[in-house]
Protein backbone atom coordinates (compact mmCIF):
# COMPACT_ATOMS: atom_id res chain seq x y z
CA UNK A 1 0.00 0.00 0.00
CA UNK A 2 2.85 2.33 0.88
CA UNK A 3 4.35 1.17 -2.21
CA UNK A 4 1.22 1.92 -4.48
CA UNK A 5 0.59 5.47 -2.56
CA UNK A 6 4.72 6.70 -2.86
CA UNK A 7 4.22 5.33 -6.67
CA UNK A 8 1.36 7.72 -6.95
CA UNK A 9 2.99 10.41 -5.61
CA UNK A 10 5.94 10.41 -7.64
CA UNK A 11 3.59 10.47 -10.95
CA UNK A 12 1.68 13.89 -9.41
CA UNK A 13 4.77 15.73 -8.90
CA UNK A 14 6.51 14.13 -11.78
CA UNK A 15 4.81 13.15 -14.03
CA UNK A 16 7.16 10.68 -15.37
CA UNK A 17 7.13 10.05 -19.39
CA UNK A 18 8.57 6.14 -19.44
CA UNK A 19 10.24 5.10 -22.76
CA UNK A 20 11.15 1.27 -22.64
CA UNK A 21 14.19 0.72 -25.95
CA UNK A 22 14.74 -3.09 -24.18
CA UNK A 23 11.94 -5.63 -23.01
CA UNK A 24 10.48 -4.27 -19.59
CA UNK A 25 9.99 -7.70 -18.49
CA UNK A 26 13.02 -10.05 -18.82
CA UNK A 27 14.13 -13.46 -16.98
CA UNK A 28 17.61 -12.01 -16.25
CA UNK A 29 18.84 -10.12 -13.37
CA UNK A 30 19.43 -6.25 -14.39
CA UNK A 31 21.57 -4.01 -12.92
CA UNK A 32 19.73 -0.58 -14.08
CA UNK A 33 22.41 2.50 -13.83
CA UNK A 34 21.27 5.95 -14.69
CA UNK A 35 22.43 9.60 -14.14
CA UNK A 36 22.29 11.05 -10.65
CA UNK A 37 20.45 14.68 -9.83
CA UNK A 38 18.02 14.13 -7.41
CA UNK A 39 17.29 11.95 -4.17
CA UNK A 40 14.01 10.89 -6.12
CA UNK A 41 16.02 9.66 -8.58
CA UNK A 42 15.90 5.56 -7.50
CA UNK A 43 12.00 5.68 -6.78
CA UNK A 44 11.32 7.43 -9.82
CA UNK A 45 12.84 4.35 -12.00
CA UNK A 46 11.71 2.17 -8.93
CA UNK A 47 7.81 3.55 -10.22
CA UNK A 48 8.58 3.34 -13.90
CA UNK A 49 8.91 -0.79 -13.59
CA UNK A 50 6.48 -2.93 -14.07
CA UNK A 51 5.09 -4.77 -10.79
CA UNK A 52 7.08 -7.76 -10.90
CA UNK A 53 10.22 -5.81 -11.51
CA UNK A 54 9.57 -3.14 -8.55
CA UNK A 55 9.31 -6.22 -6.21
CA UNK A 56 12.29 -8.22 -7.49
CA UNK A 57 14.79 -5.07 -7.38
CA UNK A 58 16.70 -2.91 -4.99
CA UNK A 59 18.46 0.31 -5.00
CA UNK A 60 22.31 0.88 -4.04
CA UNK A 61 22.15 3.70 -1.56
CA UNK A 62 24.25 5.79 0.89
CA UNK A 63 24.10 3.99 4.06
CA UNK A 64 24.45 7.56 6.31
CA UNK A 65 21.54 9.18 3.65
CA UNK A 66 18.74 6.73 4.11
CA UNK A 67 19.83 5.54 8.19
CA UNK A 68 19.43 8.65 8.98
CA UNK A 69 16.44 9.18 10.37
CA UNK A 70 13.63 6.58 11.59
CA UNK A 71 11.12 7.58 8.43
CA UNK A 72 13.79 7.25 5.66
CA UNK A 73 14.85 3.70 7.41
CA UNK A 74 11.75 2.35 7.49
CA UNK A 75 11.24 3.33 3.54
CA UNK A 76 14.74 1.93 2.42
CA UNK A 77 14.52 -1.58 4.48
CA UNK A 78 10.52 -2.43 4.15
CA UNK A 79 9.12 -0.80 0.73
CA UNK A 80 12.35 -0.27 -1.64
CA UNK A 81 14.29 -3.22 -0.12
CA UNK A 82 17.59 -0.74 -0.37
CA UNK A 83 20.90 -2.50 -0.22
CA UNK A 84 22.79 -0.04 2.09
CA UNK A 85 26.18 0.85 1.49
CA UNK A 86 28.77 3.01 2.81
CA UNK A 87 30.66 5.94 0.79
CA UNK A 88 34.11 6.75 0.90
CA UNK A 89 36.11 4.10 3.23
CA UNK A 90 37.16 4.10 7.11
CA UNK A 91 40.70 5.39 7.52
CA UNK A 92 42.32 1.81 8.42
CA UNK A 93 40.93 0.49 5.00
CA UNK A 94 42.82 0.85 1.68
CA UNK A 95 39.94 1.89 -1.01
CA UNK A 96 40.90 -1.35 -3.18
CA UNK A 97 39.75 -3.44 0.12
CA UNK A 98 36.49 -1.09 0.54
CA UNK A 99 35.44 -0.93 -2.69
CA UNK A 100 36.27 -5.17 -2.56
CA UNK A 101 34.24 -5.05 0.54
CA UNK A 102 31.00 -3.25 -0.91
CA UNK A 103 31.16 -5.48 -4.40
CA UNK A 104 30.90 -8.80 -2.25
CA UNK A 105 28.08 -6.93 0.29
CA UNK A 106 26.26 -5.83 -3.13
CA UNK A 107 26.63 -9.46 -4.94
CA UNK A 108 25.36 -10.85 -1.80
CA UNK A 109 22.21 -8.42 -2.00
CA UNK A 110 21.32 -9.57 -5.61
CA UNK A 111 21.33 -13.51 -4.41
CA UNK A 112 19.78 -14.90 -7.59
CA UNK A 113 16.95 -12.95 -8.02
CA UNK A 114 16.85 -9.79 -7.42
CA UNK A 115 18.29 -6.73 -9.63
CA UNK A 116 19.70 -3.35 -8.79
CA UNK A 117 19.01 0.33 -8.87
CA UNK A 118 22.44 2.01 -9.09
CA UNK A 119 24.07 5.29 -9.77
CA UNK A 120 27.67 4.93 -10.74
CA UNK A 121 28.66 8.48 -10.35
CA UNK A 122 28.21 8.48 -6.50
CA UNK A 123 27.25 11.47 -6.39
CA UNK A 124 24.27 14.19 -7.54
CA UNK A 125 25.11 16.45 -10.40
CA UNK A 126 24.07 19.73 -9.69
CA UNK A 127 23.58 20.91 -13.32
CA UNK A 128 22.55 17.83 -14.68
CA UNK A 129 25.58 17.20 -16.55
CA UNK A 130 26.50 13.43 -16.25
CA UNK A 131 29.99 12.95 -14.46
CA UNK A 132 32.76 10.06 -14.48
CA UNK A 133 31.56 6.77 -13.58
CA UNK A 134 33.24 5.15 -10.16
CA UNK A 135 34.19 2.23 -10.68
CA UNK A 136 31.75 -0.18 -8.51
CA UNK A 137 29.83 -0.91 -11.81
CA UNK A 138 32.45 -2.39 -13.21
CA UNK A 139 33.51 -4.90 -10.02
CA UNK A 140 30.09 -5.86 -10.21
CA UNK A 141 29.97 -6.77 -13.98
CA UNK A 142 32.64 -8.67 -13.42
CA UNK A 143 31.58 -10.31 -10.54
CA UNK A 144 28.45 -11.17 -12.07
CA UNK A 145 28.69 -11.23 -16.01
CA UNK A 146 25.61 -13.07 -16.96
CA UNK A 147 23.41 -9.81 -15.65
CA UNK A 148 22.09 -7.45 -18.11
CA UNK A 149 23.30 -4.20 -17.57
CA UNK A 150 20.66 -1.47 -18.73
CA UNK A 151 21.72 2.11 -19.35
CA UNK A 152 18.74 4.71 -17.79
CA UNK A 153 18.51 7.81 -18.59
CA UNK A 154 16.94 10.70 -15.91
CA UNK A 155 16.05 13.78 -17.43
CA UNK A 156 14.84 16.82 -15.85
CA UNK A 157 15.69 15.77 -12.30
CA UNK A 158 18.00 18.23 -11.47
CA UNK A 159 15.58 20.51 -11.43
CA UNK A 160 12.73 19.09 -10.07
CA UNK A 161 14.29 18.36 -6.60
CA UNK A 162 18.05 19.62 -6.92
CA UNK A 163 20.94 19.15 -4.48
CA UNK A 164 20.15 21.27 -1.11
CA UNK A 165 16.57 21.83 -1.79
CA UNK A 166 13.65 19.71 0.08
CA UNK A 167 10.22 20.28 -1.73
CA UNK A 168 10.11 18.69 -5.10
CA UNK A 169 8.58 20.75 -7.79
CA UNK A 170 5.71 19.71 -10.12
CA UNK A 171 7.66 19.64 -13.40
CA UNK A 172 7.34 17.26 -16.24
CA UNK A 173 10.75 14.37 -16.30
CA UNK A 174 11.68 11.27 -18.59
CA UNK A 175 12.96 8.12 -17.74
CA UNK A 176 14.45 6.46 -20.27
CA UNK A 177 15.65 2.96 -20.17
CA UNK A 178 18.21 1.78 -23.22
CA UNK A 179 19.43 -1.43 -24.71
CA UNK A 180 21.70 -3.81 -22.05
CA UNK A 181 25.29 -3.73 -22.44
CA UNK A 182 27.67 -6.36 -20.88
CA UNK A 183 31.09 -6.38 -20.04
CA UNK A 184 33.37 -7.78 -23.39
CA UNK A 185 35.90 -10.02 -22.72
CA UNK A 186 39.55 -8.60 -21.53
CA UNK A 187 37.66 -4.86 -21.59
CA UNK A 188 39.77 -2.33 -19.93
CA UNK A 189 38.17 -0.90 -16.98
CA UNK A 190 38.36 2.79 -17.79
CA UNK A 191 37.17 2.06 -20.94
CA UNK A 192 33.97 -0.39 -19.85
CA UNK A 193 33.30 2.73 -17.45
CA UNK A 194 33.38 5.30 -20.40
CA UNK A 195 31.45 3.23 -23.06
CA UNK A 196 28.14 2.63 -19.84
CA UNK A 197 28.69 6.43 -19.33
CA UNK A 198 28.36 7.07 -23.00
CA UNK A 199 25.15 4.60 -23.23
CA UNK A 200 23.40 6.73 -20.62
CA UNK A 201 24.37 9.89 -22.12
CA UNK A 202 23.24 9.10 -25.67
CA UNK A 203 19.81 8.10 -24.22
CA UNK A 204 19.37 11.73 -23.56
CA UNK A 205 20.37 12.93 -26.55
CA UNK A 206 17.99 10.97 -28.58
CA UNK A 207 14.56 12.50 -26.04
CA UNK B 1 -24.44 28.78 -5.59
CA UNK B 2 -24.97 25.14 -6.76
CA UNK B 3 -25.40 24.88 -10.45
CA UNK B 4 -27.69 22.00 -10.98
CA UNK B 5 -27.70 20.58 -14.49
CA UNK B 6 -30.94 22.54 -15.61
CA UNK B 7 -32.98 21.74 -19.10
CA UNK B 8 -31.36 24.26 -21.14
CA UNK B 9 -27.80 23.01 -20.06
CA UNK B 10 -29.17 19.48 -20.44
CA UNK B 11 -29.95 20.52 -24.16
CA UNK B 12 -27.02 22.07 -25.08
CA UNK B 13 -24.68 19.12 -23.45
CA UNK B 14 -27.28 17.07 -25.86
CA UNK B 15 -25.87 18.60 -28.46
CA UNK B 16 -22.40 18.23 -27.46
CA UNK B 17 -22.98 14.55 -27.80
CA UNK B 18 -24.77 14.27 -31.20
CA UNK B 19 -21.63 16.74 -32.59
CA UNK B 20 -19.57 13.83 -30.98
CA UNK B 21 -21.28 11.23 -32.20
CA UNK B 22 -21.55 12.62 -35.99
CA UNK B 23 -17.63 13.19 -35.77
CA UNK B 24 -16.99 9.66 -34.75
CA UNK B 25 -18.89 8.60 -37.84
CA UNK B 26 -17.38 10.66 -40.39
CA UNK B 27 -13.65 10.41 -38.81
CA UNK B 28 -14.17 6.49 -39.39
CA UNK B 29 -15.72 6.63 -42.53
CA UNK B 30 -13.08 9.22 -43.56
CA UNK B 31 -10.21 6.87 -42.55
CA UNK B 32 -11.68 3.83 -44.12
CA UNK B 33 -12.23 6.29 -47.45
CA UNK B 34 -8.43 8.07 -47.69
CA UNK B 35 -5.72 6.32 -49.73
CA UNK B 36 -2.83 7.98 -49.27
CA UNK B 37 -0.32 7.96 -46.69
CA UNK B 38 -0.41 11.55 -45.88
CA UNK B 39 -3.95 11.62 -45.48
CA UNK B 40 -3.96 8.24 -43.60
CA UNK B 41 -1.50 10.13 -40.97
CA UNK B 42 -3.76 13.16 -41.03
CA UNK B 43 -7.11 11.34 -40.27
CA UNK B 44 -5.42 8.70 -37.74
CA UNK B 45 -4.70 12.62 -35.68
CA UNK B 46 -8.19 13.67 -36.64
CA UNK B 47 -9.53 10.51 -34.96
CA UNK B 48 -7.56 10.69 -31.68
CA UNK B 49 -8.40 14.29 -31.84
CA UNK B 50 -11.59 13.11 -31.30
CA UNK B 51 -11.23 10.48 -29.49
CA UNK B 52 -9.45 12.90 -26.67
CA UNK B 53 -12.73 15.35 -27.32
CA UNK B 54 -15.15 12.29 -25.88
CA UNK B 55 -12.70 12.10 -22.59
CA UNK B 56 -12.80 15.89 -22.58
CA UNK B 57 -16.44 16.50 -23.15
CA UNK B 58 -17.59 13.83 -20.66
CA UNK B 59 -15.10 15.22 -17.73
CA UNK B 60 -16.94 18.77 -18.63
CA UNK B 61 -20.09 17.24 -18.03
CA UNK B 62 -19.65 15.26 -15.25
CA UNK B 63 -17.83 18.26 -13.49
CA UNK B 64 -20.92 20.94 -14.29
CA UNK B 65 -23.52 18.48 -13.37
CA UNK B 66 -21.52 17.85 -9.86
CA UNK B 67 -21.86 21.19 -8.77
CA UNK B 68 -19.96 24.67 -8.01
CA UNK B 69 -16.89 23.00 -5.58
CA UNK B 70 -15.93 20.61 -8.51
CA UNK B 71 -15.89 22.96 -11.21
CA UNK B 72 -13.48 24.61 -9.05
CA UNK B 73 -11.16 21.59 -8.49
CA UNK B 74 -11.19 20.57 -11.89
CA UNK B 75 -9.69 23.82 -13.50
CA UNK B 76 -7.19 24.10 -10.16
CA UNK B 77 -5.95 21.04 -11.75
CA UNK B 78 -6.25 22.24 -14.82
CA UNK B 79 -4.24 25.12 -13.98
CA UNK B 80 -1.53 22.71 -12.11
CA UNK B 81 -0.72 20.46 -15.30
CA UNK B 82 -0.81 24.00 -17.45
CA UNK B 83 1.97 25.14 -14.84
CA UNK B 84 3.99 22.40 -14.46
CA UNK B 85 4.32 22.29 -18.35
CA UNK B 86 4.98 25.68 -18.56
CA UNK B 87 7.76 25.81 -15.69
CA UNK B 88 8.90 22.26 -17.60
CA UNK B 89 9.81 24.49 -20.72
CA UNK B 90 11.05 27.32 -19.18
CA UNK B 91 14.45 28.40 -18.64
CA UNK B 92 14.57 28.20 -15.13
CA UNK B 93 17.78 28.37 -12.61
CA UNK B 94 18.28 26.68 -9.51
CA UNK B 95 17.68 30.31 -8.05
CA UNK B 96 13.86 29.96 -9.00
CA UNK B 97 13.41 27.07 -7.30
CA UNK B 98 11.48 28.55 -3.88
CA UNK B 99 9.56 31.19 -5.95
CA UNK B 100 8.47 28.31 -7.93
CA UNK B 101 7.68 25.99 -4.85
CA UNK B 102 5.46 29.03 -3.52
CA UNK B 103 3.64 29.64 -7.25
CA UNK B 104 2.49 26.24 -7.25
CA UNK B 105 1.64 24.90 -3.73
CA UNK B 106 0.62 28.09 -1.93
CA UNK B 107 -0.62 30.99 -5.00
CA UNK B 108 -2.04 28.71 -7.33
CA UNK B 109 -4.65 26.68 -4.75
CA UNK B 110 -4.95 30.71 -3.04
CA UNK B 111 -6.19 32.05 -6.30
CA UNK B 112 -8.42 29.11 -6.72
CA UNK B 113 -9.93 29.15 -3.02
CA UNK B 114 -11.18 32.99 -3.65
CA UNK B 115 -12.83 32.11 -6.46
CA UNK B 116 -14.88 29.94 -4.19
CA UNK B 117 -15.34 31.94 -1.83
CA UNK B 118 -16.48 34.87 -4.40
CA UNK B 119 -13.68 37.34 -2.97
CA UNK B 120 -13.66 39.45 -6.31
CA UNK B 121 -11.99 42.28 -5.47
CA UNK B 122 -8.47 40.09 -4.03
CA UNK B 123 -9.04 37.59 -6.55
CA UNK B 124 -8.87 40.05 -9.62
CA UNK B 125 -5.28 41.39 -8.25
CA UNK B 126 -3.53 38.55 -6.49
CA UNK B 127 -1.72 37.61 -8.78
CA UNK B 128 -1.29 40.59 -10.75
CA UNK B 129 -0.10 42.82 -7.97
CA UNK B 130 0.88 41.14 -4.83
CA UNK B 131 2.76 37.65 -6.35
CA UNK B 132 4.08 39.52 -9.18
CA UNK B 133 5.78 41.32 -5.99
CA UNK B 134 6.90 38.16 -3.83
CA UNK B 135 7.97 36.17 -6.26
CA UNK B 136 10.35 38.41 -7.66
CA UNK B 137 11.86 39.26 -4.22
CA UNK B 138 12.03 35.36 -3.58
CA UNK B 139 14.00 35.27 -6.28
CA UNK B 140 16.02 38.05 -5.10
CA UNK B 141 16.38 36.29 -1.86
CA UNK B 142 17.77 33.50 -3.28
CA UNK B 143 20.70 35.79 -4.76
CA UNK B 144 20.80 34.39 -8.50
CA UNK B 145 21.39 37.24 -10.54
CA UNK B 146 22.06 35.64 -13.58
CA UNK B 147 19.82 36.84 -16.25
CA UNK B 148 17.33 37.78 -13.59
CA UNK B 149 14.94 40.28 -15.52
CA UNK B 150 14.08 37.36 -17.67
CA UNK B 151 13.50 34.48 -15.17
CA UNK B 152 11.63 37.25 -12.98
CA UNK B 153 9.31 37.61 -16.49
CA UNK B 154 8.95 33.84 -16.75
CA UNK B 155 7.61 32.94 -13.41
CA UNK B 156 5.15 36.15 -13.44
CA UNK B 157 3.81 34.98 -16.89
CA UNK B 158 3.59 31.80 -15.96
CA UNK B 159 1.05 32.32 -13.35
CA UNK B 160 -0.36 34.68 -15.46
CA UNK B 161 -1.51 32.36 -18.12
CA UNK B 162 -1.84 29.13 -16.41
CA UNK B 163 -3.24 30.44 -12.78
CA UNK B 164 -5.11 34.17 -13.26
CA UNK B 165 -6.50 33.47 -16.25
CA UNK B 166 -7.72 30.30 -16.02
CA UNK B 167 -9.07 30.58 -13.06
CA UNK B 168 -11.64 32.96 -14.33
CA UNK B 169 -13.01 29.98 -16.34
CA UNK B 170 -14.88 28.63 -12.84
CA UNK B 171 -14.94 32.22 -11.77
CA UNK B 172 -18.03 32.69 -14.32
CA UNK B 173 -19.99 30.61 -11.80
CA UNK B 174 -19.65 33.55 -9.19
CA UNK B 175 -21.53 35.86 -11.42
CA UNK B 176 -24.59 37.71 -10.10
CA UNK B 177 -26.18 38.72 -12.87
CA UNK B 178 -30.02 40.02 -12.78
CA UNK B 179 -32.73 37.23 -13.46
CA UNK B 180 -30.12 34.10 -14.63
CA UNK B 181 -29.27 32.82 -11.22
CA UNK B 182 -28.75 29.27 -10.96
CA UNK B 183 -28.04 29.34 -14.49
CA UNK B 184 -24.38 30.34 -14.56
CA UNK B 185 -23.11 26.91 -15.54
CA UNK B 186 -24.22 27.85 -18.92
CA UNK B 187 -21.83 30.95 -18.77
CA UNK B 188 -19.37 28.34 -18.73
CA UNK B 189 -20.56 26.11 -21.66
CA UNK B 190 -20.76 29.42 -23.62
CA UNK B 191 -17.36 30.15 -23.14
CA UNK B 192 -15.60 26.84 -23.77
CA UNK B 193 -17.84 25.54 -26.57
CA UNK B 194 -17.49 28.74 -28.52
CA UNK B 195 -13.59 28.59 -28.31
CA UNK B 196 -13.41 24.84 -28.90
CA UNK B 197 -15.46 25.42 -31.88
CA UNK B 198 -13.62 28.64 -32.92
CA UNK B 199 -10.42 26.20 -32.64
CA UNK B 200 -11.43 23.66 -34.89
CA UNK B 201 -13.07 25.66 -37.60
CA UNK B 202 -10.24 27.62 -38.28
CA UNK B 203 -8.04 24.46 -38.85
CA UNK B 204 -11.05 23.13 -40.80
CA UNK B 205 -11.30 26.15 -42.73
CA UNK B 206 -7.79 26.56 -42.89
CA UNK B 207 -7.10 23.05 -44.13
CA UNK B 208 -10.01 24.00 -47.10
CA UNK B 209 -8.84 27.61 -48.56
CA UNK B 210 -6.41 28.77 -46.44
CA UNK B 211 -3.79 30.49 -48.10
CA UNK B 212 -2.30 33.69 -46.54
CA UNK B 213 -0.31 33.16 -43.59
CA UNK B 214 -1.21 34.93 -40.41
CA UNK B 215 1.78 34.62 -38.90
CA UNK B 216 4.26 31.89 -41.29
CA UNK B 217 7.44 32.34 -39.00
CA UNK B 218 4.89 30.99 -36.08
CA UNK B 219 2.12 28.57 -36.97
CA UNK B 220 2.48 27.53 -41.15
CA UNK B 221 -1.06 26.09 -40.24
CA UNK B 222 -2.77 29.54 -39.25
CA UNK B 223 -4.11 31.19 -41.76
CA UNK B 224 -6.61 34.61 -42.31
CA UNK B 225 -8.79 32.39 -44.20
CA UNK B 226 -9.35 30.15 -41.36
CA UNK B 227 -9.04 32.62 -39.12
CA UNK B 228 -11.69 34.58 -40.92
CA UNK B 229 -13.99 31.44 -41.56
CA UNK B 230 -13.50 29.63 -38.04
CA UNK B 231 -14.66 33.24 -36.00
CA UNK B 232 -17.42 34.18 -38.30
CA UNK B 233 -18.93 30.00 -38.07
CA UNK B 234 -18.03 30.16 -34.32
CA UNK B 235 -19.39 33.72 -34.20
CA UNK B 236 -22.91 32.18 -35.81
CA UNK B 237 -23.03 29.39 -33.41
CA UNK B 238 -22.65 31.32 -30.75
CA UNK B 239 -25.48 33.45 -31.63
CA UNK B 240 -27.72 30.73 -32.19
CA UNK B 241 -27.07 30.06 -28.47
CA UNK B 242 -28.28 33.07 -26.98
CA UNK B 243 -31.51 31.82 -25.68
CA UNK B 244 -29.78 29.99 -22.96
CA UNK B 245 -27.20 32.73 -21.76
CA UNK B 246 -28.41 36.62 -20.47
CA UNK B 247 -27.39 37.70 -23.69
CA UNK B 248 -29.17 39.21 -26.80
CA UNK B 249 -28.71 37.54 -29.89
CA UNK B 250 -26.59 40.66 -31.06
CA UNK B 251 -24.89 40.89 -27.61
CA UNK B 252 -23.95 37.40 -27.81
CA UNK B 253 -22.69 37.64 -31.08
CA UNK B 254 -20.23 40.30 -30.29
CA UNK B 255 -19.20 38.15 -27.45
CA UNK B 256 -18.69 34.95 -29.25
CA UNK B 257 -16.85 36.98 -31.97
CA UNK B 258 -14.56 38.24 -29.15
CA UNK B 259 -13.71 34.57 -27.63
CA UNK B 260 -12.75 33.78 -31.13
CA UNK B 261 -10.22 36.27 -31.70
CA UNK B 262 -8.81 36.02 -28.34
CA UNK B 263 -8.38 32.54 -28.74
CA UNK B 264 -6.55 33.00 -32.21
CA UNK B 265 -4.76 35.27 -30.30
CA UNK B 266 -4.16 32.86 -27.27
CA UNK B 267 -3.05 30.44 -29.86
CA UNK B 268 -0.58 32.45 -31.68
CA UNK B 269 1.27 33.71 -28.34
CA UNK B 270 1.33 29.87 -27.34
CA UNK B 271 3.08 29.25 -30.62
CA UNK B 272 5.58 31.71 -30.44
CA UNK B 273 6.50 30.91 -26.66
CA UNK B 274 7.18 26.62 -27.99
CA UNK B 275 8.95 27.96 -31.01
CA UNK B 276 11.20 30.23 -28.85
CA UNK B 277 11.98 27.19 -26.23
CA UNK B 278 12.22 24.98 -29.44
CA UNK B 279 9.52 22.29 -28.69
CA UNK B 280 6.55 20.93 -30.54
CA UNK B 281 4.45 20.59 -27.94
CA UNK B 282 3.77 21.70 -24.25
CA UNK B 283 3.50 17.52 -22.93
CA UNK B 284 1.69 14.60 -24.31
CA UNK B 285 -0.96 13.68 -21.64
CA UNK B 286 -3.77 13.60 -24.30
CA UNK B 287 -3.27 11.34 -27.64
CA UNK B 288 -3.37 14.01 -30.70
CA UNK B 289 -3.70 17.02 -28.61
CA UNK B 290 -0.10 17.59 -27.05
CA UNK B 291 -0.46 18.80 -23.79
CA UNK B 292 -2.59 20.30 -21.81
CA UNK B 293 -1.26 23.75 -22.21
CA UNK B 294 -1.60 23.04 -26.18
CA UNK B 295 -5.23 22.03 -25.54
CA UNK B 296 -6.34 25.60 -23.41
CA UNK B 297 -4.16 28.20 -25.52
CA UNK B 298 -7.01 29.92 -26.62
CA UNK B 299 -9.10 29.26 -24.09
CA UNK B 300 -6.53 30.88 -21.21
CA UNK B 301 -6.45 34.09 -23.86
CA UNK B 302 -10.49 34.24 -24.04
CA UNK B 303 -11.95 33.35 -20.18
CA UNK B 304 -10.39 36.53 -19.01
CA UNK B 305 -11.28 38.65 -21.39
CA UNK B 306 -15.05 36.99 -21.74
CA UNK B 307 -15.14 36.80 -17.69
CA UNK B 308 -14.39 40.80 -17.33
CA UNK B 309 -17.14 42.05 -20.31
CA UNK B 310 -19.84 40.10 -18.63
CA UNK B 311 -19.02 40.88 -15.26
CA UNK B 312 -18.65 44.65 -15.96
CA UNK B 313 -22.07 44.50 -18.52
CA UNK B 314 -24.44 42.64 -17.51
CA UNK B 315 -23.24 41.00 -13.03
CA UNK B 316 -25.06 43.46 -10.99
Amino acid sequence: MIATAVSGAVHLLSGPGVEWRCAPNSDAQRIYFANHASHLDFVVIWAALPPEGRRLVRPVADRRYWEHHAVRRRLARQVFNAILVDRGCAPDVSPQEAARATTTRICGGMGDRHSLILFPEGTRSLTGEIGAFKSGLYFLARCRPEVELVPVHLWNLHRILPKGEWLPLPMLSRVIFGAPLTLRPGEEKSAFLERARAAVVALGDAA
Amino acid sequence: MTTPLDPGLLMLLGTILILLVVASIAGWALGRMVRSDAARATMANVNARIRAWWVMAGVFAATLAAGFTWSILLFGLVSFLALREFVTMAPTRPGDHRPLAWSFFVVLPLQFALVWAGWYGLFSILIPVYVSIFVAVRAVMAGDTQRFLERAAVTQWGLTICVYFVSCVPALLTLRIPGFEGQNARLLFFLVFVVQLSDVLQYVWGKAIGRRPLASSISPNKTWEGLVGGVLCATAAGTALWWATPFTPVQAAALAFTIGVMGCAGGLIMSAIKRDRGVKDYGTLLPGHGGMLDRIDSLCFAAPVFFHLTRYFFAR
